[in-house]
Order: structure tokens, then C-alpha cells, then sequence
């Protein structure tokens, strides 16, 4: 069978149905692709809902009518998005692959070999997880739309003070000045619930401020309880197992400094 | 002005304050108030009791990622939506979804976006949660092309009423069936 006869057969099908629901395989007539391309997020998605709704098996493609397939999807998306057909096209490489591994005969002196399906079933799972995630944060109550935050109007009286200065307020001034800034030196800390992400963030924003940070500087020992400093020091050495910062140290006992991780 | 002398007053100055505020007002804000006349714990207090104090009314004190603000109470929400009756936008879901990838994984680049999603990110969607102050960039990961790193804000906390990203629901509770490799 030719690509342009099987696509037309199956168009043919598609528009006396006038696409009431979704193929039950990977087949989608580029006719219709347009509209599938705003149903799905993607290759993945597209693949999650042929496996979860019709139970396809990933091992059961039939190859080579996927190929023909998507090649004639490239040809239609050229025109829409080619990006997009790009991400279908390494899908369908992937599928391959697997497909193509699976038949191999395994050598005999190979005996644990990793299933070549392992690895897109985690992805599948990891993308699933992530849209429920997702549809779980939309439905989460929002400021200023499932909640309304309050904003009461109040007059604005601003003191108008004379030019004039004694040397006693510039004193007291500068007084105040001091113990506001002891107070600000206070981290806020709140009764919060801790993240060893959140830290991460915390940190990698510190120290991209500030440049270079002494590490005993991110321990506010005095007002941070326990779990909260070790929570902050998990955090460090995660950002330093990802290679996000540089943790430096000239001798042993002298102090420890870490930076954001910069290539020069 | 006469400072307020006992804890009465004290809540009326913090309710006046935390009623007028454009934003959440936190604990070293709200001691401002008091010009360095009023201990840490005794605003706690104070806050707990200004909480109890509006438990019948219909506005409730809460505290969220920045610290505290009053907000009406969620059953009033749908007859104020009724001011404005223009509908909010909803995102599309290629935002949850990047929104969803960020606050779970982060700090993550546009790569990490792109293979967990399986698709390209659209700058659009960045621009769009950027602009929103949900997330920012806090970094860059030391690879080829020094691609930044994306976390959520505590804007985006304060938002959905979270005080930390502990407060999300677990990420276990989206696993769903394995999917099996032999049927």
C-alpha cells in the first residue's frame, strides 16, 4: 500500500465521522491535525492517552504505518509548526528504537540488559504526574480570583517638618538608624514548614547578590532552630551535587566560601 | 500621636494597618509600627488574638509566605466576583504545566522543562509566569550556553495562600498505575 492511498482511505473514514473522538491508534489524518495539536501538549501526551485510554501497547506499533505516518505529518506541519513537528518526529525515532531492540536476538553473554522501555515509561510517568500536578495547581484558590484580598482606603497624612536640624537629632538619628538595621538583621523566619528546594532558591539568590559568601554567614544560628539549619545546610550540599555553586577552602580550618558556580 | 498603651490599642494600630496594606505585612513590618516598643512574641500574641477576634466577621487574618493580611472569607468570593464580570483568563495548560514542572523541580532550566514536557518550550509561557512575578531566574547551571535557572517566587506563595512549598500537595499523590511493559 502506498502512503498517498492510506492516507486517503483514512481520510475518507475521518470526515464521514466528522471527528467525533479520537483514533483509537497513533494515526491521525494531518487533515485533522490542527485540532489534535490543541487537544494534546506534545508527542508525550499524545502516547500517554493512547496507553492509558485504548491500552496500547508500546511494543505493538506497527512500525512501519507510524513512519509513513508521521512523515506525512512533517509534510503538513512544515506549513504550521515545525518545531512542534519535530518533537513528534524524535517520538517516533524513539519508538523505533525500542521496537527495533526488542526484536534483536539478545546476545548470550548479556544477560542483564536494561528493557529498552524502561526509560520512556518513567517518562511517561514523570509527564503524568506533572499535568496532575498541574491541574491540581489551577484548581488551588488564587488572589484575586477564588479569594479577595483586602485593600481598605485610608488617608494618607504625610508630617511636613522643618528644614532645620540640632546636632541632637542628627544624634538621635543616627541612633535610630542603628537599631533599625539590628532589627532588620533578623531573618523572617515564620512558623514555616521547611524545603530543601525553597533553600535552594534562597541560596542561589544570596549568593547571587552578594557574590561571594562566607558559609557560616547562611546559618543564622541565634533565631534559626535546629531543623531549619540543617534543612539549609541539605540544601548547600544538594545545589553543590547539582554544580549550581563552588564551595572553596585554602587550608584545612580556614573559613569556607562558596560562589554561583561561574565558568571563569 | 499617643503611642498605645496596652494590648487593646496595640490591635486596633495592627488591624488599621493590616487593613489598609497593598501587600502582606510581616513581622519586622508590623514592629515598625510600634517603634521598637513591642517584643517578637508579644506581636504573636497579639496577632493570634486579632485573629480570633474576626473568626465571626467576614474578612479572616491569615499568614502567607510574606506574612500576614486580611482577605474575605472564600464565601464572599463569588458575590464580589459579581463587580467585575469580566471572567479571568484561565492558563493554558502548557503554563500549568511549566508552572507545575517549576515549583516541583526547581531550580530548573528551559531543558529540563522541555524533557520532562517532551515538547519545546514557548518563550511565551516564560514571559507569561515572569510577568506574573511567579517565577525569576536565581541563577545559571554551569553547561554550555549558561542556560538560567527558574524557581517560583514567594509571590507566587502569597497567591495561592501557601506559607512554604512544603504546603503543596506531595508529589506522590499524583502517581498513578505503573504501566506495564507485559500484557
Amino acid at each position: 500500500m502506498s502512503e498517498t492511498s492510506l492516507l486517503t482511505s483514512v481520510q475518507a473514514k475521518i470526515k464521514g465521522e466528522l471527528l467525533t473522538e479520537l483514533p483509537q491508534d497513533l494515526y491521525i489524518p494531518p487533515d485533522a491535525l490542527a485540532v489534535y495539536l490543541e487537544s494534546f501538549e506534545g508527542p508525550l501526551d499524545l502516547l500517554l492517552y493512547l496507553i492509558r485510554k485504548h491500552n496500547l501497547d508500546i511494543l505493538d506499533i506497527p512500525m512501519a504505518q507510524l513512519t509513513a505516518q508521521y512523515m506525512g505529518y512533517v509534510e503538513k506541519m512544515k506549513a504550521i509548526n515545525l518545531e512542534l513537528a519535530a518533537d513528534y518526529l524524535l517520538m517516533s525515532a524513539v519508538l523505533i528504537e525500542i521496537k527495533s531492540r526488542m526484536l534483536l536476538p539478545k546476545p548470550a553473554e548479556i544477560t542483564e540488559e536494561d528493557d529498552p522501555r524502561a526509560e520512556l515509561v518513567r517518562r511517561l510517568m514523570e509527564y503524568e504526574a506533572i499535568k496532575l500536578a498541574a491541574q491540581r495547581l489551577d484548581d488551588m484558590p488564587k488572589a484575586g480570583e477564588e479569594f479577595v484580598v483586602a485593600a481598605a482606603y485610608y488617608q494618607h497624612v504625610s508630617e511636613i517638618k522643618p528644614p532645620e536640624v540640632s546636632l541632637d537629632e542628627l544624634v538621635e538619628a543616627w541612633r535610630n538608624v542603628l537599631k533599625r538595621a539590628k532589627l532588620n538583621s533578623h531573618h523572617k523566619i515564620g512558623r514555616a514548614e521547611l524545603s530543601v528546594r525553597e533553600h535552594m532558591s534562597q541560596i542561589l539568590r544570596r549568593l547571587k547578590a552578594d557574590g561571594l559568601v562566607e558559609f557560616s554567614q547562611l546559618f543564622d544560628v541565634v533565631n534559626e532552630g535546629l531543623p531549619k539549619l540543617v534543612v539549609n545546610f541539605l540544601a548547600i550540599l544538594e545545589l553543590a551535587k547539582e554544580g549550581l555553586i563552588r564551595i572553596t577552602q585554602q587550608e584545612a580550618f580556614s573559613p569556607i566560601y562558596l560562589q554561583v558556580n561561574s565558568a571563569e | 500621636m499617643k503611642e498605645p498603651e496596652n494590648i487593646i490599642e496595640m490591635k486596633q494600630v495592627l488591624e488599621a494597618a493590616l487593613l489598609t496594606s497593598p501587600q502582606p505585612l510581616s513581622l519586622d513590618d508590623m514592629l515598625k509600627l510600634f517603634a521598637g516598643r513591642m517584643e517578637r512574641a508579644t506581636l504573636r500574641m497579639v496577632l493570634d488574638e486579632l485573629k480570633n477576634d474576626w473568626e465571626p466577621r467576614t474578612m479572616e487574618l491569615v499568614q502567607v509566605a510574606t506574612g500576614y493580611r486580611f482577605q474575605a472569607k472564600p464565601e464572599y468570593s463569588a458575590f464580589i466576583a459579581r463587580l467585575n464580570p469580566e471572567k479571568q483568563p484561565k492558563y493554558s495548560r502548557a503554563v500549568m504545566e511549566t508552572l507545575a514542572i517549576i515549583a516541583y523541580r526547581q531550580p530548573v532550566t528551559r531543558g529540563d522543562i522541555e524533557e520532562i514536557r517532551g515538547v519545546a518550550v514557548n518563550p511565551n509561557v516564560m514571559r507569561q509566569l515572569q510577568e506574573r512575578d511567579w517565577i525569576d531566574v536565581v541563577g545559571q547551571r554551569e553547561v554550555p550556553g549558561r542556560p538560567s535557572l527558574y524557581a517560583t517566587t514567594k509571590h507566587f506563595l502569597d497567591d495561592l495562600n501557601l506559607r512554604s512549598l512544603a504546603e503543596l500537595p506531595p508529589m506522590e499523590d499524583f502517581a498513578q498505575q505503573e504501566i506495564p511493559l507485559d500484557r
